[in-house]
């Protein structure tokens, strides 16, 4: 309580005194997360098919030090409430087959690595498939439950649990083969200027991360750390659920969360940050 | 369809500008500039700070930084600080800034505020849905002038 007092009347007095320019830059720090997961949490270079970056930083340094210190220690991160609630679905049997999740795939920890590499291209299917659509694929075809909603706190208290396994592995996803097409097309998205005030993904987060936007630091807009729990809110959030409300914020029509735009943009913006570490759940206001 | 038309009718009687005031599509610029007042009556610097400074309007300090206001919280970064922007623009030049900034300057990020078509996706203000029939300029042709009216007082 006492260090959130004094970050906050610090970050206000360089605000006023300086003109913005101490406060602008990504935070400089490291996060370990619980003593022992080293997060890469900045990169020196983006992957070569990446023209508009140089370098990566995860969301986590353009928030303020107490929001920064909550995700560092699991008993802080309110989002771990999500891993525990969707650990105990795991174990759980549902649906007509008499199945849980545990009874296919053991521990949670058997996921790991599994988020480093979503979106990816389910060959089965001929499509690609977010962590969402393989989970949703397992209850109806595998377990005969239902499908759950995209944004439900069942199915992002899952893919908190599923990337939780994976924290400090860095991001991995598949540009090429069967994925170019979708990668192409995300990247596209990424540079259209949407709605009335004409404002494109690059706009915000690539020309302008480290200045502030009114009160919002801006942030590379990476998804390495979704679902992302935000305190605002007071619940976790799904990448498709950012990526739905930054579009609403151009005072543009939006896409649903699910549909074939968010998925092709989800697997460009992943590859955006490859090579950062799987933060989810992370804490962002 | 013929709904639609309808509608588009009704909300650009809403929309439609003051008696007098130039229309967002006939607004001429040269080099950027535009030359005479959208609606011929004099700005109000007074309500041109309001413009400025207020989220639902302009909220032009989303982006820039103005040392006169003291009292607006969270001034932006994202543009250059408007401090002394009469030294540096003539009447006719801010106008055609606040206006569409891209006849300026080529592909900024600083929105276009008298301006009603030619969007990607135009949403229905801040919900997210499709925008139905006409859209109205993000500010009115008198907020322009009484934008331009305050940055005229912004000398160093
Ligand atoms: C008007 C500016 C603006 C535009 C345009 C915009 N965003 Fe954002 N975005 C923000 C702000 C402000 C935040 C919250 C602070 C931050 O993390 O940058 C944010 C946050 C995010 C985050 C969360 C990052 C984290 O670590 O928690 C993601 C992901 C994101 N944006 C992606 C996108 C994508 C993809 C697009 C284009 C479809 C986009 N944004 C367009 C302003 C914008
Ligand atoms: C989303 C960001 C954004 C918003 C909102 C915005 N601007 Fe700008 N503005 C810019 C940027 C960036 C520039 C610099 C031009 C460039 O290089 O793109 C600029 C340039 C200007 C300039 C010229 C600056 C100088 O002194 O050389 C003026 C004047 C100006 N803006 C006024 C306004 C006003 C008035 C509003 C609101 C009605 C506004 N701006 C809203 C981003 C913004």
């Amino acid at each position: 309580m006492k260090m959130r007092i004094l970050a906050g009347t610090c970050a206000l007095a360089a605000f006023a005194l300086s003109g913005l320019s101490a406060v602008a830059d990504p935070a400089d720090d490291t996060l370990v997360v619980n003593g022992e997961i080293q997060m890469i949490t900045h990169t020196d270079k983006a992957p070569d098919y990446i023209d508009g970056l140089s370098e990566q930083y995860s969301g986590w340094h353009f928030r303020e030090a107490d929001t920064r210190v909550m995700q560092a220690d699991d008993f802080d991160n309110p989002g771990m409430l999500g891993v525990e609630a969707a650990t105990e679905v795991w174990n759980a049997v549902d649906g007509s087959e008499g199945k849980a999740c545990a009874s296919c795939h053991e521990a949670p920890e058997s996921m790991a690595g599994v988020r480093t590499q979503m979106p990816s291209f389910n060959e089965a299917k001929g499509e690609m498939y977010t962590m969402e659509m393989y989970i949703n694929e397992c209850r109806a075809e595998r377990m005969g439950a239902e499908a759950w909603d995209w944004d439900s706190s069942d199915m992002v208290n899952m893919t908190a649990l599923i990337s939780s396994v994976s924290r400090g592995m860095p991001m991995n996803v598949a540009v090429d083969g069967p994925a170019q097409s979708y990668w192409e097309k995300g990247k596209e998205m990424y540079y259209t200027r949407y709605g009335q005030l004409e404002l494109a993904c690059s706009n915000c987060h690539e020309d302008n991360y480290g200045n502030f936007i009114r009160a919002d630091h801006l942030s590379q807009g990476q998804i390495n750390g979704f679902p992302v729990y935000r305190l605002k809110d007071a619940k976790l959030s799904s990448i498709h659920n950012r990526f739905k409300g930054c579009i609403r914020d151009t005072r543009g029509e939006t896409f649903k969360p699910g549909s074939p735009e968010l998925i092709a943009l989800e697997l460009y913006v992943a590859s955006r940050g490859n090579g950062l570490s799987v933060e989810g759940p992370s804490v962002r206001n | 369809m013929k709904r639609q038309i309808v509608l588009g009718l009704a909300l650009s009687a809403l929309a439609a500008p003051a008696m007098g005031a130039t229309a967002p599509s006939a607004v001429s610029f040269a080099e950027g500039a535009v030359a005479g007042s959208l609606t011929g009556t004099a700005g109000n610097p007074e309500e041109g700070m309001k413009v400025i400074s207020d989220r639902g309007l302009g909220n032009c300090v989303a982006c820039h930084v103005i040392s006169a206001m003291p009292d607006v919280a969270f001034q932006g970064n994202v543009g250059p600080t408007l401090d002394g922007a009469a030294d540096r623009w003539s009447e006719q030049q801010l106008r055609g800034i606040v206006a569409d900034a891209k006849k300026t300057f080529d592909g900024t990020i600083m929105p276009s505020f008298y301006k009603n078509e030619g969007y990607i996706r135009p949403g229905d203000a801040f919900t997210g849905k499709a925008a139905e029939g006409e859209l109205a300029p993000l500010l009115t042709a008198q907020q322009i002038e009484d934008v331009v009216a305050y940055l005229l007082t912004l000398k160093e």
